[in-house]
Order: structure tokens, then C-alpha cells, then sequence
């Protein structure tokens, strides 16, 4: 099985090419201003790498931090029109409450917040009010608005009203794109409404980034199914990954983990990424990233997602340090390391002159850093030590010395030996864990819900056959798919031994034999 | 003895009532979302010294009522906090001189504030427990044997509800629960209206203040990358018990609550040791290796290690790392009568109240 993975980076575009568990080939190209250009060299690349007559590329994984940015830089984002099926409950906090002003503005949207919903026992809370919505939904067309989020109360458990509403947007405004709540967010109305806005927003150009990645594949000459890489590690078809653009918000950090563990073989180790402007620790856990206890922002909006516990530290291959203080950090002189460090005969002293120096790494021209005093290089060396020493212990959840996964550019500012790690491990491709981690992307399936009037075991089993098929819909192999989570709570005053519960499987993705390509 | 409560106060606030929840009470969000909204469209709300009141005062106390859960999709509305406390009036004929809240842990901690800024009076520094617990006669003012009725109960859908009278606490705590559970599992309640001269002999004083100046601490110290555990402990007077991972989490709903236990294994100095955290809604006893360190009513929280941030009884989850502190409880829970409602066996645990912070 041959897969590319690439990943496009605000700095690099990687690109991999791995045949079952072998590296074929890898590549590093600057980011492009014509982001696309950049995809297509390195995809031609590593494909022109393989020997004549070799066999097809089965897929393609791509990582890209494109619509994260687009919210972060409140940039690219289309108007949307906001439909809460909630009514009488929850009046005083309309949708978006909880957003920035000037995300809020450069969505301008339209909301409505009309009657029905359901309670968390199934029981409408209100008859659902058809006329609200059809009236909301001439506004919304007389508006020229296209991208509609519905969210309606308790829908994780009853997506009725949602689906409904859907139908009858859709009958006034039959262009419309629409995200429905229940299929992104778990329960919480205002964070699941979040998520379905911000897709709502992302619309247009998550059409637009995938088809740019379709048509970049085919001036490739890669004809093979590509898949997004998503917040938890694991991977989504484009096409749905087009209509969920927020499914696949983060994803560097998470490729990076994964392809550390990839490389090693480890399925629980520490991870430090170290990119140009900062590094990121964080921990595998089975193979996967560890996630974080908190809710995670996203452009300083407040989701559910399940996102990497990674602590980020100002550290890369360009940070500035003051040689009189020699404090380090945490400014950095980022993609421009090219013309500002020392050893490319700019007048800025960063860590990779002081690696250069010390002879850790050959970058540039080490004759540029000689003159550098060999007290102060070791001093520093030792300041850098002091750093990563803080950031894994911090991360760390066991006193015992743990392995430390070392990838990324900048890979070569950790010291052989740290306190608090048993061994540091550096591999080959260390460069490209990231397009490495995409290659290798699982597909993922979650069940997130209120199961009541059934046993404990019972209503565990039922969630995960239900995760199960949602894995396999979304392109696993049902033979490799494992439950990585689970997790139950029972819901205190609730009747009938309620209980929420979440589980999550990841499986192996099934693919498509070329008889069936062709037929589909 | 009557101040403006600035905006500036609101999310402290919410910060240190979290942690005084003990685990249980409900995130704050909503409500903190919902007050800085009502100060954005100009409303104010005074803080009022409880020392103020005259013996004669009516004062309200009101509280949300029902599974965190079903809050989290039901978000709580100033204007039923509001209408529960007028029905409260219309049905006593007696119209309310300040309001107060009934559990200074977690997101009820604001609910006053939600009504106060709606009706535009003052809300009284001051609330029944000093901390959170699932039940009405779990409140300094049933540790008072205060009159337990009226309550009034109300719903998103006009449904509205009174208790007029109960036989006991428990009995007005079944009986509204019943109630509750039957238009959703949440609801605004204005429970039994307390006088002037009752809030200041039983109930907790000055806890708002004191839960502002806990939540500011902690987020100083996150601001200035200090230690925010250690800024809890300096201004509670607590003490670390336990530093660990979450290795399980094990829930029962049994009776209308959600009890069992958080399993925690130690990290750093404690390691190869184990904590047990027993909760039934907020944390109650804390087993280390089997022997029990902690109890109700000292105050038990988990705290994100990092961040300092409470976790509660239905969010804590394999995986997080998290320290285990004790903080002193009010007298009046630590008092005989106190103990007997809600000390270790008024949740069913058979052990004399040990404080963590006896002599």
C-alpha cells in the first residue's frame, strides 16, 4: 500500500511517499505564496522519485493549517445565517454571544432563534415551529445568504427538529449549503453551535481547498483518493472534509506525534516537535496524542473539540538570544532565518548558530559563527538543556525516565541527554514527521450521547456499535477498527439510570481495490 | 456596606466559585456569560453588606435546579431566576429588600446576580454553605432549623410551581426535585425567603467577596506564571493532599445523584501511592491507600495542576493530572448539628468527622 502524506505549513510544505512501512522518499519545499504550486512540486517530487513502471499511489493525506487560519485572520470566511431551534429556552444568550466582535462582523450574520427542540429524554420541549423557520428561511434567501448552520436543543440525542428544518431551508433556498449541529458537536448547545457556525463560515473555501488540492493531484498526475487530516490524528475523505472544513483545524502538531510514532515504533513516548519559532511537547498515549483537559479556542471561539495537550515553548531553530543577557526567546526571526542568522551571514544571533558552533548541526557557514565565545556557546547549550528539561517535565505524568521523540526542523537543539528522559531518540526523517504523520492517518469514529432505559454494559456496547459504523462510514476497514476510548457518565437527577456515553474507535483505512475505483 | 459590583469582578467570580463547587454545582460559564451580557446592556448590580440588613429585611434566595447536563443545553435565563423570585412575592404579598444565593460553589454562585440584575436590587454578600451540596437540608439555614417553605419553582414554558409547605427539609427537597425532574431536569427556584435577622445568625457571610478575591488570585498567579495551586492554598489557609494522574473514573446514578469515585495515582512525592475520591455530586471523602484523609465538610477540590482550574464531578476523566486540596469549611458545618447534616454519615459514609485541618 503507497501513500503520500503532505502537510502545508505556514513555512514548509513536506510531502512523503511511504510503501507499507517504508519511507521511499521525502521532501521539504518553502511554502509558496501560490500555496497550491507548492503541493504540486512536492507531490511531483516524491512521485518522480519512484523507479519507472512503479505501481499507483493508493492515497493521498494532506495536513493543512488553511482553515484555522482562515478564522484566526478572520479572513476567507463567507456570511452565514444562524437557525436555533431552542425557543423558549435559552433566549438570553443568542448564537455566537461568546464570539469576538470582529469575528462576529466578518461573518455578519443573520440569527434567528425560533421554537421547538427536544429534551434530553426524547420529549419535544415545544412543538417545533415550521412557520418561524419558513420565515426565517425567506430572510435568509432574500438576503443572499447561502451557508445555513441549524442547531437545535438536545439534538446529539434527537436530531428530528434539525433534520426537518433542514428540509424546509432547503425548499426556499435550494442552493443551500447546510450544516446541521448534530453531526459535528457533542452535548452543549453553545459550543456545539459554535462548531456549526464556523462551518457554516468555512464553506466556500473548504470547496474551493479541496478542489485546488484535487486539481494540484491531477497536474500531479496522482490519481488516488486523498484524505484531510483531522484535529485527533486520524483522517477524513476531501469530500467530507469539504463539507466539515472544522473537522480539520489542527493538524501539524498532531502529524508530528504521529509520525514520531511511526518512526520509532513507540506508542508511548514524549514528543518534542521543534519547528523555526517554537517547539511543542507532548505525549503519546497509545499511539496517539494525548488530549487536552480544557476546552479548547479556536480564533477565540469555545468548541468541544478533542485537540493534542501540547504545551508550546519559544523555542525554535530562530530564536533571538541576547548575547549580552544571554537571555533566549522568546522572539524569533521565523521563516527569515535565511538572511538574519549568523551562519547566513546575517547579524542575529540564534540557537541554530549556537548548535552550529557547538558542531550539533551543519547549517550554513560554520566559519560565520567561530568567533563565538566557547564558554558562552556551552552556557547556552545548557540554557537550552534547563528549557526542554521544564517543558518535559511539566508534560510528564510519570517520575520514571520516559523516551523523548525528538522531530522537526530544529531537532538538533535537544541535547542528547535530558533530566526526567530515560533516552532521547532521534530518526531518520525526523524533518518530516508531520507529512509522515499524515501519511499514515487512521479514520476515526465517535459516539458522543444519552443512552437511558438499558443497563451500564449494555448501553457501552450499543455506543460502540453505533462508533463502530460511523468508522466504516467514514472509510475504515472493519476488520482493524479498535475502541481507543470510552468513557460513561450517568446523569445525576435524571430518571431511567440515564447515563452520557462517549466512545471513540479508530481503524485502519479500507481501501478501495482498483476493480472498484474504476466502478465508482 | 453597599458597593457597585464592577464588571472587572465578574469573572473572578466565577473563577473562585468553581473551585469552591468542590466539584460539584455546575460550571459557571453560562451564568458568567449571561451577567456580562446584562452589564453590556448597562444593567448594575450593588453587593450589599449582610451586616446591613435590617432584622425585618425579606431577603431571596435563588438557586438553578437540575442536572448539569441538561444546563449545559437549556442555558440558564436571568428572566426565569427573575420570575421565580416575583412569584415568590405575589405569593407572600412581602416584596424582597436584597437576594442572595443559596451555594457559593459553582455557576449558582451568580445566580442571585442574574436576578439582581433583572430586578434591580442588591444582592446580599453572603450564601448557605460556604461551599456546594446536592440538597436543601444540606444549607446552614436547615443546620438553623430555619422554616423550610415556600419554594417557587419555574420553567422555560410557564410552568410555574409552589411548594407551599413541607413537612421537613427532606421533604421539600424530594418534593421540588420531583418537580424539577418533571419539566426537564432544570428550573429556576426561589427557595424558602429568608429575614434579615435569619441571614445574619445562620447564614455563610461575606463569601462573594471572598470568592472574588480567590478567583483574582488564582488568575494573577496564571498571569504572572506563579503557581496557581499555591495561590488557593495562600488564600484559603489549605493544604495539598494529593498530586496525581486520573487513572479511572467510576459512576453510579443511584438515587437521583451521581456518586462513586475518581481513582487518582500519585506523581512526584506520591508516587506509588493511591487516592480515592468519593463523590456523591461534589467530592466527600478522599481514601489514601484505603484510610480516609479528607472529608465532608472541609472542603475537598480537584484542581488542574496547571492551571489551577477546577474540575468537576462530571468532567474529571482518565488522563488529567490533577492535585488534590483540602480548604477549611465554615463553623457552622463543622458544628455538631452541622455534621449531622452534612458530615460524613449524611452521605452514608460510617466515619467521625476528622478535619484536615484539626490540631
Amino acid at each position: 500500500m503507497k501513500r503520500i502524506g503532505i502537510d502545508v505549513g505556514g513555512t514548509n510544505t513536506d510531502a512523503v511517499l511511504i510503501d507499507g512501512e517504508k519511507v521511499v522518499s521525502a521532501i521539504k519545499f518553502p511554502t509558496t505564496a501560490d500555496v497550491m504550486q507548492g503541493v504540486v512540486n512536492a507531490i511531483g517530487h516524491v512521485v518522480a522519485s519512484q523507479a519507472p513502471g512503479a505501481s499507483p499511489i493508493d492515497a493521498v493525506m494532506i495536513g493543512t493549517t488553511h482553515f484555522t487560519n482562515a478564522v484566526v485572520e478572520r479572513a476567507r470566511l463567507e456570511r452565514i445565517a444562524a437557525i436555533r431551534i431552542a425557543m423558549p429556552a435559552g433566549a438570553s444568550l443568542p448564537p455566537m454571544i461568546d464570539w469576538p466582535d470582529d469575528l462576529r462582523e466578518s461573518v455578519d450574520p443573520l440569527s434567528f432563534m425560533v421554537h421547538g427542540g427536544h429534551e434530553y429524554d426524547g420529549r419535544p420541549l415545544v412543538p417545533l415551529a415550521r412557520d418561524e423557520i419558513r420565515d426565517a428561511a425567506m430572510k435568509i434567501r432574500d438576503a443572499g445568504i447561502t451557508s445555513v448552520g441549524i442547531t437545535a436543543l438536545f439534538s446529539p440525542l434527537t436530531a428530528e427538529c434539525e433534520l426537518e428544518a433542514a428540509e424546509i431551508v432547503r425548499s426556499i433556498i435550494p442552493d443551500a449549503r447546510i450544516t446541521l449541529s448534530h453531526t459535528l458537536g457533542r452535548i452543549g448547545l453553545l459550543e456545539r453551535e459554535n462548531v456549526t457556525l464556523l462551518n457554516a463560515a468555512l464553506q466556500g473555501l473548504g470547496r474551493k481547498t479541496i478542489d485546488a488540492f484535487k486539481d494540484a493531484l491531477n497536474q500531479a498526475g496522482v490519481n488516488a483518493p486523498f484524505y484531510l487530516t483531522q484535529n485527533d490524528g486520524t483522517v477524513v475523505l476531501a469530500d467530507v472534509a469539504a463539507a466539515n472544513p472544522v473537522y480539520s483545524f489542527a493538524s501539524g502538531p498532531t502529524n508530528s506525534m504521529r509520525g514520531a510514532a511511526f518512526l520509532t515504533g513507540l506508542k508511548e513516548a514524549m514528543v518534542i516537535d521543534v519547528g523555526g519559532t517554537t517547539s511543542d511537547v507532548g505525549c503519546l498515549v497509545g499511539g496517539f496524542p494525548r488530549e487536552a483537559n480544557n476546552v479548547v479556542e479556536v480564533g477565540g471561539v469555545r468548541t468541544l473539540f478533542r485537540m493534542p495537550d501540547l504545551l508550546p515553548m519559544a523555542l525554535g531553530g530562530g530564536t533571538i538570544i541576547d548575547p549580552e543577557t544571554r537571555k533566549i526567546g522568546p522572539r524569533s526571526v521565523g521563516y527569515r532565518i535565511t538572511e538574519k542568522a549568523l551562519v547566513f551571514g546575517g547579524d542575529t544571533l540564534t540557537t541554530t548558530d549556537v548548535a552550529v558552533a557547538a558542531g550539533l548541526v551543519e547549517i550554513g557557514d560554520r566559519d560565520r559563527v567561530k568567533h563565538l565565545d566557547k564558554a558562552m556557546v556551552a552556557d547556552l547549550l545548557k540554557r537550552i538543556e534547563a528549557m526542554v528539561e521544564d517543558g518535559v517535565d511539566r508534560m510528564k505524568t510519570s517520575a520514571e525516565g520516559v523516551s523523548l521523540i525528538a522531530v522537526g526542523g530544529g531537532a538538533f537543539l535537544i541535547p542528547e541527554r535530558l533530566k526526567g528522559a530515560s533516552e532521547v531518540l532521534r530518526v531518520e526523517h525526523a524533518g518530516v514527521a508531520n507529512a509522515l504523520g499524515a501519511a499514515m492517518a487512521q479514520v476515526s469514529g465517535e459516539i458522543d450521547q444519552v443512552f437511558s432505559g438499558m443497563s451500564r454494559d449494555n448501553a457501552i456496547a450499543e455506543a460502540d456499535r453505533l462508533a463502530r459504523q460511523r468508522a466504516v462510514d467514514a472509510g475504515a476497514d472493519p476488520k482493524s477498527v479498535v475502541t481507543l476510548d470510552t468513557e460513561d457518565i450517568p446523569i445525576a437527577y435524571l430518571p431511567g439510570d440515564a447515563r452520557r456515553v462517549r466512545v471513540r474507535v479508530v481503524g485502519d483505512i479500507a481501501f478501495m481495490k482498483a476493480s472498484q475505483k474504476q466502478a465508482s | 456596606m453597599i458597593r457597585d459590583f464592577e464588571a472587572s469582578e465578574i469573572d473572578p467570580l466565577a473563577v473562585g466559585a468553581w473551585i469552591l463547587g468542590t466539584g460539584g454545582g455546575g460550571s459557571p460559564y453560562l451564568a458568567q456569560l449571561n451577567l456580562r451580557k446584562l452589564y453590556k446592556e448597562g444593567k448594575r448590580v450593588k453587593l450589599l453588606d449582610p451586616l446591613a440588613l435590617d432584622d425585618g429585611d425579606a431577603v431571596a434566595v435563588v438557586s438553578k435546579m437540575g442536572a448539569p447536563l441538561v444546563g449545559q443545553e437549556r442555558l440558564v435565563d436571568p428572566a426565569h431566576l427573575a420570575r421565580a423570585m416575583q412569584l415568590m412575592e405575589e405569593y407572600t404579598g412581602r416584596k424582597f429588600r436584597a437576594v442572595m444565593s443559596v451555594e457559593i460553589g459553582g455557576g449558582n454562585a451568580l445566580s442571585p446576580f442574574l436576578a439582581a440584575a433583572m430586578l434591580d436590587i442588591p444582592v446580599v454578600d453572603a450564601d448557605a454553605m460556604g461551599r456546594a451540596y446536592p440538597e436543601a437540608q444540606m444549607t446552614s439555614f436547615a443546620i438553623g432549623d430555619l422554616p423550610m417553605y415556600p419554594l417557587t419553582l419555574v420553567d422555560c414554558r410557564d410552568n410555574e410551581a409552589i411548594v407551599a409547605k413541607a413537612a421537613s427539609w427532606k421533604w421539600m427537597e424530594r418534593i421540588s426535585r420531583k418537580i424539577c425532574t418533571e419539566v426537564g431536569s432544570t428550573s429556576a427556584t426561589c427557595k424558602a425567603p429568608r429575614t434579615g435577622k435569619e441571614v445574619k445568625e445562620w447564614g455563610v457571610l461575606h463569601t462573594v467577596t471572598k470568592a472574588v478575591s480567590l478567583g483574582r488570585a488564582v488568575l494573577d498567579a496564571r498571569a504572572a506564571h506563579t503557581d496557581p495551586i499555591e495561590a488557593v492554598l495562600a488564600h484559603e489557609g489549605g493544604k495539598v493532599l494529593f498530586k496525581g494522574k486520573v487513572a479511572d473514573v467510576d459512576r453510579t446514578t443511584t438515587g437521583g445523584f451521581l456518586r462513586g469515585a475518581a481513582q487518582i495515582e500519585g506523581l512526584d512525592d506520591d508516587r506509588g501511592s493511591k487516592v480515592e475520591l468519593a463523590f456523591q455530586n461534589e467530592w466527600a471523602v478522599a481514601f489514601r491507600d484505603g484510610q480516609p484523609i479528607a472529608m465532608t465538610p472541609d472542603l475537598i477540590c480537584l484542581l488542574d495542576t496547571v492551571s489551577g482550574e477546577a474540575i468537576g464531578t462530571e468532567t474529571v476523566r482518565y488522563g488529567q493530572r490533577v492535585t488534590v486540596v483540602a480548604l477549611p469549611a465554615p463553623a457552622v458545618l463543622t458544628s455538631p448539628k452541622g455534621l449531622e447534616h452534612v458530615g460524613p454519615r449524611a452521605f452514608g459514609y460510617d466515619l467521625d468527622f476528622k478535619s484536615v485541618f484539626a490540631a
